[in-house]
């Protein structure tokens, strides 16, 4: 397949194919975050979760040659630290920000140590699916290719959308994020529901990294997160708590991750560390543009610490 | 690369104290023939991981020769900041562990670490990859460096050989000479195939980023580069990335075969197992080593990768007798007339620069024909 | 602890050992914590086939047995004291400010071109407005972070983390470009301040005098939240932000002035880091101190009296990482690992605090 000269309409491909490749981590971690904010509980260590999904789905892949055991490895471990989580913060004075700190720091030492071994090894990578076979231009195949992870992603936030609004279960998430008292008025186990939001939000974020390790850029190294993991979870309040939200935010994020590159690759060279800060700036000037004091928490639980 | 590694010791020593030229003052390793007897204690520190099939992989590949000699011990620290901490894992490999020889492999701990520590033991020798040492710096640091530009010449000429597009593609880490060297050499060994090739680069901004170095190589094959090369510290997401994309990979710093098989051409590396034990041999029969110890191809400080299935024989023909005049001595990648890639004249007719040309190290243009600006 | 054995009569009728043991319930706590925390990991040592005993012994050895080890502790102390700061003085308020490391590299920044500016002045001057130029920058970072949670309800933890983000491209991009000293050549720099303008190590101790200013800020700020009528609505604010504003307290003066403070201090790690360490400001600022000090932070329960032995103990693990990595060939992640565990275990711990009859002065009474 000849490549075709396409010169300035790389950027938006770029940007494009960026969004899609780039930003599956970040919807998986938001939507992770998403569903354990709404049940009242901040996880901020999910990044270490990320990290240590990242090493063991690799680890997995290797061992086993099967890259989808690796993603469900990668999504256990995420239960693991999830549970562990949940757990310690059903305690009494145990503040969840802190211990979601402590779980990063964890979770990211506990990766590099055992993963020393396997940043060597080269293991098997997750197929992708071509949505770009109607194009003769090489460069659009290759945009869509889209990860399976990716459309699941997208499935999920629709599902958790709904399952938020019209499902038992989601109610029960809700009314446990927005008031403990309530929720025990009703006969629910508020503890029991958080520890098991934490564990799934874990699992979401242990295969956003082995979709970084085994697919984009996949490979594992101790450099391979450059704090999805932590920028996800921003991205949860800057979505204000709604999964489709994630989706869009997790997209725009991706993209404009890619504008850097692009922009160099059609020789706009000037002042690139500024681009590649572009999606941070983006994303802190639609939240200050979004936010103002009156409804600085609209669609937060009402459970959740940082609120109260 | 057996073929030339007859060359001895003394050659290696004796041709890199004359490149060197006047800063080449003799050194001196306190206290020499003592240690020669004593067994010696060999520091290795590196700012990344071991395994990165990159710089640290590469420095690591030559602490594990010196590993396997008799009378010396051997001890590494990896994933050592270029802060503070580097000046406390030096001191504790002295105190603690009793090493005389340090070797701190990556750029940024020469100014201030090992300036600063250097004077406080005069009787440890700290042995500084990056080739800074200037003659009013303490006798004992050394520092040593190799001319890695030709090796990406090298890559340049087998790349002219492959490219279908005319255009190939450089992922950088920071616009620093070293790299800008690199850059400017790869495509010139390019243009010495058709001149009507152009070399895109794209800088990351840092010495290892996975995620950016993989967009930065997937922007490269947008805009229809087919063979990439990089200078990040582990070219390992680069190499698979390309390969994934169908574009050729010329390696860099260690050998990446395994990781884009068919698609790697050849690939610049360090050798510096055998720069590591020349220099422990050097100590261990009670000599010193030079203070600034410079080498390139002919002196086994850098090697290429076995060339792969995709280099045609025409380009295979090319690159072994490019080889042989690099190996000969003098060679010049850059030779006048030559612009700059804003128009200006950086060399003029008749004029070249040599690869030991001290101008190299401070060089901060891309030639023309390089699209990316160093700012 | 003599005065332990010999009660004497408290004028209120409380003995002093009523008195002193509510306050030992502050220490004992995280002590028993970090005994737990360091038994999990010998625990975890032991599963992979490592001697805790060794281990210990070389944490000992490397961070706390001679000179060496406390010049090498020490010399990682000064930045997380400041940095802890920076995450502490807010979290009284309740605010969770993550992006000290963006006002710690833009203030290390600030100073560097503030003393190429300087040169040929008076040191004490120099350095003065060295210092004042980090501040600055930090105050502005930091305290700005404070006044959009304020003024437009702005999430301070978001914001603080993307301005971090934005701090360093910022700084790498000023570095290398506009203040990069043209002969700083394969690591961009700003140029190299003058020796009058580097800060020295203190007498008897191989440590810089940043330790020791530090430790004061420390103390400074712990009277300023114990001892004072601010530190006092700061403390009423932090247990409820809304019920402070409701009761007519200036909440937003009292943000923007911790976030302030924080800031300031977060500049002056950055500028004892180049002043002191570095010598002018380049890519090697950007050593994660801003991280760690929210770790310090947290461990020290955002107490500034309990930062400083918190620090000094997280510098000696430090100090003892290389060490662990030689003599027992276990990766550098093994101290990340057994910080983790220390920092559960003591966050954990804090589910016991008035749970001990033991420590609460009624139970001393009744005897």
């Amino acid at each position: 397949m000849d490549p075709v000269d396409i010169g300035l309409w790389g950027v938006p491909l770029a940007i494009l194919a960026g969004a899609i490749r780039v930003s599956t981590p970040f919807l998986f971690v938001s939507l992770g975050e998403c569903l354990t904010e709404r049940s009242g509980r901040i996880n901020l260590g999910l990044e270490g979760t990320l990290i240590f999904g990242a090493m063991s789905g690799y680890a997995v892949a290797y061992e086993t040659g099967s890259p989808f055991l690796g993603v469900g490895a990668a999504a256990l471990a995420g239960v693991v630290f999830g549970l562990v989580h949940g757990w310690i913060c059903k305690f009494k004075g145990v503040n969840d920000i802190a211990i979601g700190i402590a779980l990063m720091l964890l979770g990211t030492g506990l990766a590099f140590f055992f993963g020393k071994p396997y940043i060597q090894p080269v293991a098997p990578k997750l197929p992708s699916i071509s949505l770009g076979g109607w194009s003769d231009v090489p460069q659009v195949q290759s945009a869509l290719q889209v990860n399976v992870l990716f459309l699941v992603g997208a499935i999920l936030a629709v599902f958790l959308w709904w399952m938020f609004r019209s499902t038992r279960v989601g109610l029960v998430i809700r009314v446990v994020g927005d008031s403990t008292d309530a929720a025990r008025a009703m006969g629910l186990n508020a503890d029991r529901v958080r520890l098991l939001s934490t564990a799934a939000g874990g699992a979401f974020a242990g295969v956003a990294g082995a979709y970084l390790s085994l697919y984009y850029p996949g490979s594992w190294n101790e450099g391979i997160s450059s704090g999805q993991g932590l920028m996800a979870v921003a991205l949860v309040i800057f979505a204000r708590w709604n999964p489709i939200n994630c989706f869009w935010a997790a997209l725009l994020f991706g993209g404009a991750g890619a504008l850097g590159p692009a922009l160099q690759s059609v020789g706009v060279t000037q002042g690139y560390y500024l681009f590649f800060a572009a999606p941070y700036v983006l994303t802190l000037g639609l939240l200050i543009a979004t936010s103002s004091p009156e409804r600085a928490m609209q669609g937060a639980p009402a459970e959740l610490s940082i609120t109260k | 690369m057996t073929d030339f590694s007859a060359i001895s010791r003394r050659r290696f020593l004796g041709s890199s104290a004359a490149l060197a030229g006047a800063t080449a003052m003799g050194g001196v390793l306190g206290a020499g023939s003592a240690l020669a007897q004593t067994p010696l204690t060999v520091g290795f520190i590196y700012v990344g991981p071991k395994g990165d099939f990159g710089y640290n992989q590469a420095h690591a590949e030559g602490a594990a020769a010196v590993k396997a000699m008799p009378g010396v011990t051997v001890l590494e620290e990896e994933n050592v900041p270029e802060s503070v901490d580097v000046k406390n894992t030096m001191e504790s490999m002295i105190n603690f562990d009793s090493a005389t020889l340090i070797f701190p492999t990556s750029f940024g701990y020469f100014n201030p670490h090992i300036l600063e520590l250097a004077p406080k033991f005069p009787n440890v020798r700290f042995q500084h990859a990056g080739g800074l040492w200037t003659p009013d710096n303490p006798a004992n640091i050394g520092s040593y460096f190799g001319y890695i530009g030709m090796g990406q010449y090298l890559n340049g000429v087998a790349a002219g050989h492959a490219s279908v597009t005319k255009k190939i593609g450089f992922v950088a880490a920071k616009p620093i000479p070293q790299v800008v060297n690199n850059i400017n050499s790869f495509l010139l060994g390019a243009r010495s195939v058709d001149p009507s090739i152009t070399c895109q680069v794209i800088f990351t901004g840092e010495w290892s980023l996975a995620v950016k170095e993989a967009e930065a190589t997937n922007a490269l094959c947008d805009q229809g580069c087919d063979v990439i090369t990089c200078h990040v510290d582990g070219p390992k997401v680069v190499c698979e990335t390309a390969a994934g994309r169908g574009a050729f990979v010329c390696g860099y710093h260690a050998d990446q075969t395994a990781l884009a098989g068919d698609k790697y051409l050849t690939g610049a590396e360090w050798n510096w197992a055998r720069v590591y034990t020349g220099m422990i041999e050097t100590v261990q029969s009670g000599g010193t080593i030079d203070n600034f110890v410079r080498g390139g191809l002919a002196e086994n400080f850098i090697k290429m990768s076995p060339l792969g299935p995709a280099v045609s024989d025409a380009g295979r023909a090319q690159f072994e007798a490019t080889k042989a005049e690099i190996m000969a001595g003098g060679f010049a990648a850059y030779k006048g007339p030559l612009k700059d890639n804003t128009g200006a004249e950086v060399v003029p007719a008749g004029g070249s620069l040599i690869e030991t040309d001290v101008a190299i190290e401070s060089i901060g243009y891309l030639v023309e024909g390089v699209i990316g600006s160093t700012s | 602890m003599a005065n332990v054995e010999q009660p004497v009569a408290h004028p209120s009728g409380a003995s002093t050992i009523s008195v002193l043991m509510p306050r030992a319930e502050g220490l004992v706590i995280p002590f028993a914590a970090l005994l737990a925390g360091s038994l999990a990991f010998s625990l975890f040592l032991l599963l992979v086939g490592k001697s805790p005993v060794t281990f210990f012994g070389l944490v000992w050895m490397a961070g706390f047995s001679t000179a060496f080890s406390w010049q090498n502790t020490l010399s990682q102390v000064a930045p997380l004291l400041f940095a802890a700061l920076c995450v502490a003085l807010p979290a009284r308020l309740g605010l969770v400010v993550i992006g000290g490391e963006g006002a710690i590299v833009l203030g290390g920044l600030a100073a560097g071109v503030a003393g190429t500016q300087a040169t040929g002045w008076p040191p004490a001057a120099g350095l003065g407005f060295m210092a004042l130029c980090a501040m600055a920058l930090g105050v502005g970072w930091i305290a700005s972070i404070g006044a959009l949670r304020i003024k437009r309800g702005v999430n301070e933890t978001i914001a603080s983390l993307l301005m971090a983000y934005i701090a360093i491209a910022l700084f790498n991009h000023l570095v290398e470009g506009p203040f990069r000293d043209p002969a700083s050549l394969n690591k961009p720099s700003t140029l190299p301040l003058t020796e009058g303008l580097r800060i020295g190590e203190m007498p008897l101790i191989s440590a810089h005098w940043g330790v020791l200013v530090g430790i004061l800020a420390c103390i400074a700020c712990w009277v300023l939240i114990e001892r004072t009528t601010l530190g006092f609505a700061a403390r009423i604010a932090g247990d409820n932000l809304r019920a402070a504003q409701v009761q007519g307290l200036p909440v937003g003066r009292l943000v923007v002035g911790f976030t302030a403070l924080g800031g300031a201090f977060a500049g002056l790690a950055g500028f004892f880091e180049v002043a002191a360490v570095h010598g002018s400001a380049n890519g090697s600022l950007i050593a994660g101190y801003g991280y760690t000090g929210i770790l310090v932070a947290f461990l020290a329960r955002h107490n500034p009296l309990a930062i400083i032995p918190v620090a000094i103990l997280l510098g000696g693990f430090a100090a003892s990482s290389g060490l662990i990595q030689r003599r027992m060939d276990l990766p550098d992640a093994t101290i990340l690992v057994f910080q983790g565990m220390i920092f559960v275990a003591i966050l954990l711990s804090e589910t016991v605090y008035g749970r001990f009859k033991i420590f609460t002065p009624a139970y001393w009474e009744v005897r």
